[in-house]
């Protein structure tokens, strides 16, 4: 199975987490893992995902979350996991 | 499982530090394309450019977007074009048409170099060797796209003093032709001592005979990154600074590794290696003279430079080697002059000379890189800088290259703007003693003794 991470960066505001995976829900994107932080008023969310089941394209769900993640004012990305596994683990 | 510092960690070097990969480079064999009618050489040539590299740029946009990691270009290199078109080629202009052909295919596919306008002449000069060389002032201001490199010397074989003498004249000649944009022939034209046939990296790229009919070679980047790390231990002694160095090298040199094997598995197209190369750019923060002066130099140039160069070379070098199952081209650190902010402004504060580069050029990567001189240095001078760099790259067993432009029309404390990655340089000063009689001599410059290993 393939992971994607999702980050979302950004000034901390009610419904983040819920429009975020409203987003996934609709568009079968299943969430494996979510950590959470706040580090002064700025929100810091990682998810780990799998989109095996989702219909739409990679690039086609990156760009749409990004959108979602504008409207309330947020950064999102959505990176396959491989780039982070391969710089950090041996 | 992954963590949110690590994320956050490889996010922000891609977001503050610049990292980047700096180039998909597709390795394309045209040695199939030989033929002895002109027209059908370029017809093979064309067509095969297009159709293998058809795909580059999209898969590279797509790697791209699947990994949020930049990668600034995507380029292309070919046999080098003295062996294919020796066969057909009888004037100058026929190789001149063959540099027009490399310039519409890569075009049509949307890469922004294509290397390969070269011929490997380090013991001797073929007769079609020679038309090349001849061909490449007219080559060069009639092409956007094509760079051209020359190797005219090796370890094994000596110098070839008399391609050196015939270059010095290419190169001012190059100049000449080109001097309304600034003689910026010059910068796509690069001599070469010990030349790698896997170089990624332009504009000395080309793929050599021993490489199969198409691979795919990745030169990753990230000054920023390095000197980012080691802004974390600054005043910290030696052990801990090439430590520091070794692992963002290993980091940076990872990221590379996935990159060339997508690409590869996407394209359907063997990979060959990854290039450790610290990669300069004009942009803020993405400059090997401020690693330099972030390991305790004031400016880039002053007494130190070279063994600081040394040491950051060999740690990028260590870092990376275990990053990576196949490590080639010209893998260490990078220093343009005109594609490096702190280089330049060093060059321009006079705190770095032509002499100290070329000092510099013992302990790294490649060689005088990307430096405006007088547009009035006569042709003899410039081999003379050609052949300076050969010998030590002869002697030290390494690579080394004169990407060198004398800007026709203006002199030292000018500048010169080449404009984007190519950046812009102060024009430096030469030294004005004539080495004319050394350089019209005529002949080969021995193989030296530690050449003999058989």
């Amino acid at each position: 199975m393939k992971k994607t991470i999702i980050t979302v960066v950004g000034k901390d505001t009610v419904g983040i987490i819920a429009k975020i995976c409203t987003y996934l829900a609709e568009n079968q994107v299943n969430i494996l893992d979510i950590s959470q932080t706040i580090v002064q008023e700025y929100f810091n969310m990682m998810m780990i995902v799998d989109m095996q089941k989702a219909e739409k394209d990679f690039g086609v769900i990156a760009g749409e979350l990004e959108k979602v993640g504008e409207e309330i004012g947020v950064m999102v990305k959505v990176q396959h996991e491989d780039i982070f596994n391969k710089m950090h683990r041996i | 499982m992954i963590n949110m510092f690590e994320v956050n960690e490889t996010n922000k070097m891609i977001e503050q530090e610049n990292l980047d990969v700096r180039t998909i480079t597709l390795g394309i064999s045209l040695l199939d394309c030989s033929d002895n009618d002109i027209n059908e050489v370029n017809r093979k040539i064309y067509e095969k450019i297009t159709r293998l590299a058809k795909n580059l740029v999209s898969t590279g946009q797509e790697i791209e977007r699947e990994y949020a990691i930049p990668i600034v270009n995507k380029r292309i290199s070919v046999t080098p074009i003295a062996l294919v078109g020796a066969a057909a080629c009888r004037t100058t202009e026929d190789f001149v048409s063959i540099a027009r052909t490399l310039d519409k295919a890569a075009r049509e596919v949307g890469v922004n170099f294509i290397g390969g306008y070269s011929a490997l002449v380090s013991k001797g000069m073929t007769a079609s060797d020679e038309l090349l060389i001849r061909s490449i002032p007219q080559a060069l201001k009639e092409t956007e796209r094509v760079c051209s490199s020359i190797n005219v010397g090796s370890t094994k074989t000596g110098i070839n003093m008399d391609a050196v003498r015939l270059m010095g004249e290419i190169v001012k000649e190059t100049a000449e032709l080109t001097k309304e944009a600034d003689s910026l022939g010059c910068a796509k034209l690069v001599v070469l001592c010990n030349a790698p046939d896997d170089n990624p990296f332009m504009a000395g790229a080309f793929h050599g005979v021993t490489e199969p009919d198409a691979v795919i070679n990745v030169g990753v980047s990230g000054p920023g990154v390095v000197k980012y790390a080691l802004e974390q231990v600054r005043g910290q002694d030696f052990e801990v600074l090439c430590e520091t160095i070794k692992k963002t090298a290993f980091k940076i040199t990872r990221v590379g590794q996935l990159v060339a094997q997508e690409a590869s598995r996407k394209l359907g197209i063997p990979f060959g290696i990854i290039d450790l190369s610290l990669a300069p750019t004009p942009a803020v923060g993405d400059s090997v003279a401020e690693i330099l002066e972030e390991i305790g130099l004031e400016m880039v140039g002053a007494p130190g430079t070279t063994a600081a160069l040394a040491l950051l070379n060999d740690q990028v070098k260590k870092g990376g080697v275990m990053a990576s199952s196949y490590v080639g081209g010209l893998s260490g650190a990078f220093i343009p002059v005109s594609e490096d902010r702190g280089m330049i402004d060093a060059a321009a504060a006079g705190a770095l000379t032509l002499e100290k580069l070329e000092a510099m050029t013992c302990v790294c990567s490649v060689g005088l890189d990307m430096i405006a001189i007088p547009g009035d240095t006569p042709a003899s001078t410039i081999s003379g800088i050609i052949a300076d760099e050969a010998a030590i790259g002869m002697v030290n067993q390494k690579t080394t290259a004169v990407r060198i432009i004398p800007v026709i029309g203006k002199g030292v404390g000018e500048t010169v703007e080449f404009g984007g990655l190519l950046g812009y340089a102060p024009i430096m000063p030469v030294n004005q003693k004539s080495c004319e009689d050394f350089v019209s001599r005529g002949g080969r410059i021995p193989a030296p003794i530690h050449s003999f290993k058989n």
